[in-house]
């Protein structure tokens, strides 16, 4: 699997065929089992994507948030019933500004499901899945602590990585990076 | 510290606002929650005057008041979503289980974040009731460095930098991920010798994590003579890693389109020389512990978890193999060729403490099997891309050609450029599934880099592991967990 798209040069070093900036699909569409998922939730778009060096692929799904946890339930019912990842991205002015991806595997068919929904900057909210998968609870206080989502629903929305009382949410955009000048007291004084 | 914790008024008392699920906060700004009761007691005042808790106090007095807890108490009873997970309706490891001990009985205690059993800064509250268990809350943070900020001022070339130091033990496998997702980005091959020995860092890699597991495991139970010997063969794996990397720890190896170096000459005889003293290790391990009767009663049967709960809470890697299923990245979802080699995925029956040492060590032995089908297979050529984008051109082509000059200059000032996109790449690394997503709007820097850690996952489904056992068992536990905080808090 790992060398289809190689092949020998003339001088014998190994190229790749595929030239830079090009995107490899995967070929064999959507597996049956997300494509059922799918099919209960028309507003919903899917995209499937590979690994690096890969054909193995895994599916991306857009759902609108008003969807967000029947997606869960049915994701869940349909065999994605393994919790992996909740993330949480700062678009900024492109689209929509917040994004929430959901990732779920299917262990018995060996495939993933990455479910994604964009909420706008003036209701970042998100509707909690902690009720589906108990494994999102750190995940979304995690998302709530450094993008600043809200879960409505969540039973304990804290911050979970910063000190309780920190202000802002450091993986916004708008939230600068930030510097703390270093003083060379020893330096400064001998010259 | 001590408290009582009344169910009929622990909901009206002890309950942040935050905490109530539809109560929305608010979003920016005034987020942080108060800790400190309005109006302010005389024992409120006592305790700010004195910083420490006052006794005669426990009446109707959080624990947020009394511990500077802020947000980060234990719920109110009546508000635990996961209690009955936690009071052992599914776990069998159940030390005692009588729901009608008086309220009186039960006590608060930290367990870390300096306890030397937690593995770095982790802290646990625990809820006493003598030497039982209760509840167990984690509460993690206190080595939050913003890794995942500072990714987006770092370029990719940098990126593998600033990654290999989230998991500490594993940094081959954060670079690997790291790498492939941006490889997953730009669309382009590694060549069958990156791809190799990239598989034969990794896996390494893992044997030395398990190792180290090994040891701080037998120091946590009392079996100290497994600490020394563990850091000993370990201290062989990172000898081969500096030797290749010219670093012990934090490595920067495995980079966006291939490693940094080949590997050094009479790499073959250092490896051969690894196995053999990692696999005489082994041997003596299991005789020291195998059929140890204390080793055997500290762990069998301790901190067991079950295939749904793993589902559940996200665990993967060998705690879940230990628990049954047979969820191994590296044959359902291979990356790096992986698949080419022969290798078997360990798994365990019970879910417990002791199943968890077996499995890893067994996943120690197929490591080894793997690396030296690596040894043997090692394709000749070159070990990072061809791609004049990706990878800097060979000096003496600088002198020779203006486009290598150009190459060479934008790759060193403005960095790789990846394509906009959205890419989750995961490897299996010692502690489960190691994830990085990454999203790029093209450009030399990622627009945001969210890490999926294995002990994240495996440090939420703690209680799960713990709850209604003895405290000495939740050191057990949770040093078979095997939690690494630089992983956690990122």
């Amino acid at each position: 699997m790992a060398d289809i798209d190689r092949e020998l040069d003339e001088s014998g070093a190994q190229v790749s065929k595929r030239t830079h900036g090009e995107r490899r699909r995967g070929d064999g569409g959507l597996h049956p089992g997300v494509q059922a998922i799918l099919d209960q939730f028309p507003d919903a778009s899917a995209e499937v994507r590979s690994y690096a060096s890969s054909d193995v692929t895994y599916a991306a799904i857009d759902v609108p948030v008003t969807d967000w946890v029947d997606f869960a339930v049915a994701a869940r019912d349909g065999g994605f019933d393994t919790f992996i990842d909740l993330a949480a991205v700062d678009h900024f002015r492109d689209g929509p500004r917040y994004e929430v991806a959901l990732n779920l595997l299917d262990t018995e068919a060996g495939q993933r499901l990455i479910a994604s929904t964009r909420v706008p900057y003036d209701d970042p909210t998100v509707p909690s899945v902690t009720g589906v998968f108990a494994g999102a609870n750190f995940y979304e206080r995690e998302a709530y602590d450094l993008i600043g989502v809200d879960f409505p629903g969540h039973p304990d929305l804290t911050r979970i990585l910063l000190p309780d009382d920190w202000e802002g949410h450091p993986l916004r955009k708008d939230y600068d990076v930030g510097a703390v000048p270093v003083e060379f007291k020893a330096g400064s004084r001998d010259l | 510290m001590t408290d009582t914790t009344n169910p009929d008024t622990a909901d009206v008392d002890a309950a942040p606002e935050e905490a109530v699920g539809g109560d929305a906060p608010a979003i920016e700004g005034d987020a942080a929650p108060t800790d400190a009761p309005a109006g302010g007691t005389t024992a409120d005042e006592r305790r700010r005057l004195h910083d420490i808790w006052v006794s005669g106090t426990e009446e109707r007095f959080p624990f947020s008041s009394a511990t500077d807890e802020g947000a980060q108490e234990l719920l109110p009873r009546g508000q635990e979503p996961g209690l009955a997970a936690q009071e052992g309706v599914l776990v069998d490891d159940d030390y005692l289980t009588d729901p009608d001990v008086i309220d009186d009985e039960r006590q608060v205690i930290n367990m870390g974040p300096q306890h030397p059993s937690t593995h770095g800064v982790l802290r646990l509250q625990l809820e006493l009731e003598g030497e039982t268990v209760r509840r167990v809350k984690p509460i993690v943070g206190y080595l939050h460095t913003g890794m995942e900020k500072t990714a987006e001022t770092l370029n990719y070339s940098q990126g593998a930098t600033n990654v290999t130091r989230m998991d500490y033990l594993a940094p081959f496998h954060n670079e690997l991920a790291f790498s492939l997702a941006t490889e997953q980005l730009l669309g382009i091959d590694v060549p069958p010798r990156a791809d190799a020995i990239r598989v034969l860092m990794t896996e390494l890699n893992r044997v030395s994590s398990h190792l180290l597991w090994a040891a701080t495991m037998g120091m946590d139970i009392g079996a100290l003579s497994m600490m020394i010997y563990g850091w000993r063969e370990r201290e062989v794996c990172l000898d081969f890693f500096e030797k290749t990397t010219g670093l012990r720890m934090n490595h920067n190896y495995i980079r966006p389109g291939g490693v940094a170096a080949d590997l050094p000459d009479g790499w073959e005889d250092d490896i051969e020389s690894l196995i053999s003293a990692v696999e005489g290790g082994i041997a003596e391990y299991e005789e020291l512990l195998n059929e140890n009767p204390i080793f055997l009663d500290r762990t069998m049967g301790v901190g067991v978890i079950l295939p749904e709960e793993c589902k559940q809470y996200g665990v993967t890697g060998p705690i879940a193999r230990a628990s049954g299923l047979t969820w191994d990245l590296r044959k359902a979802m291979p990356y790096c060729g992986i698949d080419q080699y022969e290798f078997d995925v360990p798994t365990g029956l019970h879910g417990d403490v002791h199943d968890r040492y077996l499995v890893r060590m067994e996943e120690i032995r197929q490591s080894l099997r793997i690396v030296r089908q690596v040894v043997e297979s090692m394709p000749a050529g070159d070990y990072r891309s061809p791609d004049p984008k990706v990878t800097p051109p060979p000096r003496k082509r600088i002198d020779e050609s203006m486009e290598a000059l150009i190459h060479h200059f934008k790759l060193f000032t403005e960095g790789i450029l990846v394509p906009p996109g959205t890419a989750y790449q995961s490897v299996e690394g010692p502690r489960g599934e190691l994830g990085c997503y990454l999203v790029s709007k093209g450009g030399a820097r990622p627009w945001r880099m969210h890490w999926r850690a294995p002990s994240f996952a495996a440090v939420q489904a703690l209680p799960a592991m713990m709850t209604d056992s003895l405290v000495a068992d939740v050191v057990a536990a949770l040093a078979s967990a095997d939690p690494v905080l630089g992983d956690v808090d990122r």
